[in-house]
């Protein structure tokens, strides 16, 4: 075979997939009901990592002590292709039972709890009060210098809360991630 | 869980050895490939007393679980694999990730450290389940001996329904002395995997119509109908010559058609045939049955088949349009579709358009003129396409099984040895893995054992797993390891010429063994072929040794494997022998590149 005349062809780049990330991105809400055995947590979350998906929020818990079973509610960004496979993938890991979008699978209610606490004293103590009242926050522990709030809602809800709360000395926040249900039966 | 067990029914009381071992035999295996170690003793001690299940030691973990992939792939049953804790569960790895990208169902037992030292970095323990997870279809860990004829019964189960794939059972020693209640197949709990073999009725139905109205078909076929077994592939060929439709397939799918049939048209994809490539460019309508639209055969995405109409029938729900959009996905075994797809299409009247298709065929026998695998033989020289010419004329008319290793050899063998029959093909497709070929041949040969299994190997690839020819000459496996040498690594060289201004960066071997003497030093005969006039020789003389044989057929260092559709290009720009040297230049633009 003869050597081949070939210098500009030469290529200083070597991967694989071009793949054009033209499709809009999407938030969905997915639920996942599996058996709570030991390394589930493990696959589902393998799954995201392995295959490059987002995950934006995620939370675990048994539903259902005597069956075994426990529920994980992601939250996701894709674009449509991306979201199809995602609940394909799913789908076929051997304990999942069930995988809900409620994003498009009808209407559905999510919420999300935090606790915030927030430093304060004089009258930043009462706008704190005053604002947790508005957004129906729940004060769970106060201190002469400090309050713990307990708020539930969306996820944009308790954003806009722990916006309004940073000037007045917000400290700490510790989210649940979204959990969600469909409405109706 | 199916009830195929020969065992007892009831449940008794033994140990976790003694369960690995009963189940086994419960579950209708009699070969287990495996290699000895500390953590996994006491189920190698129940193997010594027993004579139903043949344990065949080979000499690396890994090659252990390519023979069970060379034993399921041509047996139509699952390979069974046993290894030690630690090193033993890591050299597997490789052979569970090719066993789950061509979807081959095997069941690896793996010994782990005693539960109470779990996670105390323990004498040759790992996180076995923890590596292992995203190279199995599922994964075990018991620890509790009650449990384990339950993950046993499950794994083979997991293992062969729906897409089947590997999975592994982590066993701690202390599980193994531990006496609890086995239960055989039929009373262990279920799991709640349960994938869908029948396809939708409607979808079947708006299928036999499309085929009614289709004027440029094809049937586009892959592993999964070879994975649904024989009788999918006597559908498969009732529905091809009675609709009269061209078919292709890609590399794991070889054999579910003949290749001497009428309709064929040869390999798909990246060095597949051009009457192939160009049929799935300019069809109208598209029939994939179990293939997964792989990027080596896809081409540039955006550019794969535009005019089509594409109908996906696929057992994985995942694998619809994961690379390419379907307009008709139906979900289920193929064997299944395509029983009611064949009942449905008949019981309307077997109609095609018949004119249409005719010229349709008339297009493709102007491509199959091309003559694509053209190449320059030599009178000085063995050309390795000339070489695996022979080889096929030689040995077609044998009860003869293929594996191969993988590169440039492994595409002249999918573009030169026709398969007539499915399951006698047994090559990495999905993770390419070097180093397959000669542990699988000794998998097929355990299946098979008068059968004459020919392993094409190229010189790079044989020596990643050339301790198991040990493992051949201690069971007296007649394996044959043709070994295409051109010193070279060679695809890789290939792509160095095309792609990266001919720099060949590491991709030649300067020590390579005499490939004669080492036969002989494993105790096997060797020979070596250099010359065209001696090449018809050295193969008979091959087949008709009795015992393992390796071949060094000492071929053309520099040749190429055409043709070649360039990374990131459509069907419709394929580029031949010819074409390389004037235009090698613009073969391949930058994007491209990166796909290489």
């Amino acid at each position: 075979m003869n050597a081949l005349q070939l210098d500009k062809g030469a290529s200083h780049h070597s991967a694989y997939d071009l793949r054009v990330p033209s499709e809009r991105s999407e938030t969905h809400t997915i639920t996942v009901l599996v058996d709570n055995e030991a390394g589930v947590l493990a696959r589902v979350v393998g799954l995201f990592s392995g295959r490059g998906y987002n995950i934006e929020s995620l939370t675990v818990a048994e539903v259902d002590h005597t069956g075994h079973r426990s529920l994980i509610t992601i939250v996701t960004r894709g674009n449509p292709s991306v979201i199809e496979q995602i609940r394909a993938q799913l789908e076929r890991i051997v304990p999942v039972h069930e995988v809900h979008d409620l994003t498009v699978d009808g209407d559905s209610v999510e919420r999300e709890l935090a606790l915030l606490k927030v430093r304060g004293t004089g009258s930043q103590r009462v706008e704190a009060l005053r604002l947790a009242d508005i957004f129906r926050a729940k004060v769970v522990d106060s201190t002469l210098e400090s309050f713990v709030f307990e708020i539930t809602g969306t996820t944009e809800k308790i954003d806009k809360f722990a916006e309004l709360m940073r000037p007045l000395e917000l400290v700490e926040i510790a989210r649940t991630g979204v959990v969600g249900i469909s409405r109706g039966l | 869980m199916s009830s195929n067990g020969n065992g007892s029914n009831s449940a008794r009381v033994m140990t976790g050895a003694q369960m690995v071992v009963q189940a086994l035999k419960d579950n209708n295996v009699d070969v287990v490939f495996g290699y000895p170690g500390g953590a996994v003793l006491p189920i190698y001690d129940e193997i010594f007393q027993q004579n139903e299940i043949r344990h065949y030691l080979v000499r690396h973990e890994q090659g252990a679980v390519h023979a069970a992939e060379g034993y399921a792939r041509s047996a139509g049953k699952p390979g069974v694999v046993l290894v030690t804790s630690g090193p033993g569960a890591t050299n597997s790895v490789t052979g569970m990730t090719d066993a789950l990208m061509d979807s081959v169902p095997i069941v690896v037992f793996s010994g782990q450290v005693p539960t109470f030292m779990i996670g105390n970095d323990a004498f040759q323990e790992a996180d076995t389940v923890g590596i292992t997870r995203p190279c199995t279809k599922h994964n075990w860990l018991v620890k509790d001996t009650n449990r384990l004829p339950h993950a046993i019964h499950q794994a083979f189960y997991v293992a062969t329904n729906g897409r089947p794939g590997p999975v592994l059972v982590d066993i701690p020693k202390d599980v193994q002395f531990a006496t609890g209640t086995y239960v055989p197949p039929e009373m262990a709990d279920s799991t709640s995997y349960r994938p869908r073999r029948h396809g939708d009725p409607h979808a079947i139905a708006e299928l036999a119509e499309l085929i009614e109205q289709a004027e440029r078909p094809i049937f586009y076929t892959g592993g999964g109908i070879i994975n649904s077994g024989s009788t999918a592939c006597q559908l498969l060929r009732r529905l091809v010559d009675g609709t009269g439709f061209p078919i292709t397939s890609t590399l794991m799918g070889l054999g579910a058609y003949p290749a001497s049939g009428k309709r064929w048209l040869g390999m798909l994809g990246m060095h597949g045939s051009y009457e192939a490539n160009f049929a799935m460019y300019e069809c109208d309508l598209m029939i994939n049955v179990g293939a997964r639209f792989d990027d080596r055969i896809t081409g540039r995405v955006s550019d794969f088949s535009p005019g089509s109409h594409k109908v996906h029938i696929d057992i994985d729900r995942s694998s619809i349009n994961k690379a390419i959009p379907t307009h008709l996905p139906i979900i289920g075994d193929a064997g299944s579709v395509l029983n009611d797809l064949l009942a449905r299409w008949t019981e309307r009247g077997g109609k095609t358009q018949k004119d249409k298709v005719g010229e349709w065929w008339n297009q493709i026998n102007e491509w199959r003129r091309k003559d694509c695998f053209h190449y320059e033989n030599s009178t000085k020289r063995i050309k390795p396409q000339h070489a695996i010419q022979r080889l096929e004329a030689l040995t077609k008319h044998l009860d003869r099984y293929v594996t191969t290793d993988v590169g440039q050899h492994q595409m002249w063998a999918a573009q030169f040895m026709g398969m007539e029959e499915p399951f006698r093909w047994m090559t990495s497709g999905g993770l390419g893995t070097m180093g397959y070929g000669l542990p699988a041949s000794i998998g097929v040969q355990v299946a098979h054992p008068d059968s004459v299994v020919i392993n094409v190997a190229g010189d790079a690839s044989w020596l990643m797993n050339m301790q198991e020819m040990g493992t051949a000459v201690q069971y007296r496996l007649p394996v044959k390891q043709f070994i295409v040498n051109n010193k070279r690594l060679g695809m890789v060289r290939q792509w160095q010429q095309i792609l990266h201004g001919q720099r060949y960066s590491h991709s030649w071997s300067e020590a390579l063994p005499d490939f004669e003497l080492l036969a002989q030093s494993f105790g096997c005969h060797g020979i070596q072929v250099t010359h065209p006039d001696k090449l018809d020789d050295a193969i008979v003389e091959m087949i008709e040794t009795d015992g393992p044989v390796i071949v060094d057929c000492v071929v053309e260092r520099h040749e190429n494997c055409f043709p070649m559709i360039p990374s990131g290009e459509p069907h419709n720009r394929m580029i031949f022998a010819d074409d390389v040297e004037q235009e090698s230049d613009d073969l391949i633009g930058d994007s491209g590149s990166v796909l290489v």
